[in-house]
């Protein structure tokens, strides 16, 4: 087999993967499309270095990056990745504890609104957004987005709360928008 | 500890946010953009690849396989000398222009502002055209000097490639038509019109830099807004 189908075998099944990543980071299908483009070829070009394993982190990690390359140079349209104060996620589960009726998720759930959800994740900061859509969406480990984002575990777990609590934060205004 | 509420948001996540799936076209322009990656990086190494046989045998062999293959190339690419060392001053430039951070003396995404700039510094006037709509950003131009001349030297912004277009006018034929060649993974295209020869070199893929030099000519047979 050459390297070329060698390439596609490994990298083509985690296709709808990488392009859900860099649509949710992008929030645009074509731009999407491109970077993804541009990521394969990357990896591609690395494919010598790939030390064989599990594909998907190694992949996914040039995925991401390409993506951040992308959103650097074109900022304008584009929020730059955010310096995070970790601590914050100390508070997370603060407001734990409240009755299920009337709450966020209850009531969407019951509207069947995805726009609605989808357009709240959109509204989260970029390490926030693919925290969360690696975890709920690609159902990812700790450990695997940990390495394609290039973090420590710890910070995922805080990113991944403080993600939820942000997320619920702009679903409650979106309910109240209504 | 995840509260009760995590598991609420968690599979409301789960149940509306949308999982996108990557276009069909899209695996399908993957395979084509890696294979060429790949006919390059191949051609490369060919040449660089040792055997184990004998020093004086393996001598002979990488002699006889360099006539061969530049027989061979000669027979595909019918090029003469100077544009074989005129299109690797070209690469050179290109590279040269990207790793000294030195890409524009006058940056800008305005025509008028960059056409007008090279009056003065040259006695010659590069044609320019913003190519925006079609996804082909100018982002300015600088002065260079390819073949004992000083050229117009344009930038051009494709997502994350840049594109330099060289311009200066030509002594022999006043058109010739489009040659595409790539030279250490860079894409090159080479055309001459209405006296001026133009050669873009990028990383772009190379059919996307022969769509560009194609807008490049249909702006330049249009008369200048």
């Amino acid at each position: 087999m050459d390297r070329t189908r060698q390439f596609e075998a490994l990298a083509l099944p985690h296709l709808n993967a990488a392009y859900n990543l860099a649509r949710w980071l992008l929030r645009d299908e074509y731009h999407a499309q491109d970077v993804v483009q541009e990521a394969f070829l990357r990896a591609f070009r690395y494919f010598d270095s790939f030390k064989g394993g599990d594909a998907r982190p190694w992949l996914m990690g040039i995925v991401r990056n390409t993506c951040y390359s992308w959103m650097r140079e074109n900022s304008r349209r584009a929020e730059q990745p955010l310096e995070l104060d970790e601590d914050l996620e100390n508070d997370a589960y603060e407001h734990g504890g409240h009755q299920t009726q009337n709450n966020p998720e209850t009531l969407l759930m019951q509207k069947h609104e995805s726009s609605r959800v989808n357009a709240a994740i959109e509204r989260l900061p970029a390490v926030f957004r693919e925290t969360l859509m690696l975890r709920e969406l690609e159902d990812m480990s700790y450990e695997e987005i940990a390495q394609i984002a290039g973090i420590p575990l710890g910070t995922v777990m805080s990113r991944l709360s403080r993600a939820r609590r942000l997320l619920r934060e702009i679903l409650t205004e979106v309910i109240k928008e209504d | 500890m995840p509260t009760h509420q995590d598991f609420e948001l968690e599979s409301l996540v789960k149940a509306k946010a949308t999982r996108f799936t990557a276009p069909s076209e899209l695996s399908k322009k993957i395979g084509i953009a890696i294979r060429q990656e790949d006919l390059i990086s191949a051609a490369l190494k060919k040449t660089i690849r040792r055997t184990v046989w004998p020093q004086w045998f393996n001598l002979g062999l990488s002699f006889a396989f360099g006539l061969l293959l530049s027989v061979g190339l000669l027979r595909i690419y019918p090029m003469s000398n100077d544009q074989e060392v005129l299109s690797q001053e070209i690469v050179s430039g290109h590279v040269r222009s990207l790793m000294a951070g030195h890409l524009a003396d006058v940056a800008s995404s305005d025509q008028h502002t960059v056409k007008p700039w090279f009056t003065g510094k040259l006695d010659f006037s590069p044609p320019v055209q913003d190519l925006k709509a079609e996804g082909f950003a100018l982002s300015g131009g600088r002065l260079d000097y390819v073949d004992k001349h000083p050229v117009a030297a344009l930038v051009y912004q494709r997502r994350l490639h840049t594109i330099n277009v060289f311009v200066w006018p030509s002594e022999s034929n006043p058109s010739q038509d489009m040659k595409p060649l790539s030279r250490q993974g860079f894409n090159l295209v080479n055309w001459k019109d209405a006296g001026m020869q133009f050669w873009a070199v990028s990383d772009l893929a190379a059919d996307e830099l022969k769509t560009f030099a194609q807008l490049m000519q249909q702006v330049a047979a249009k008369p200048a807004s």
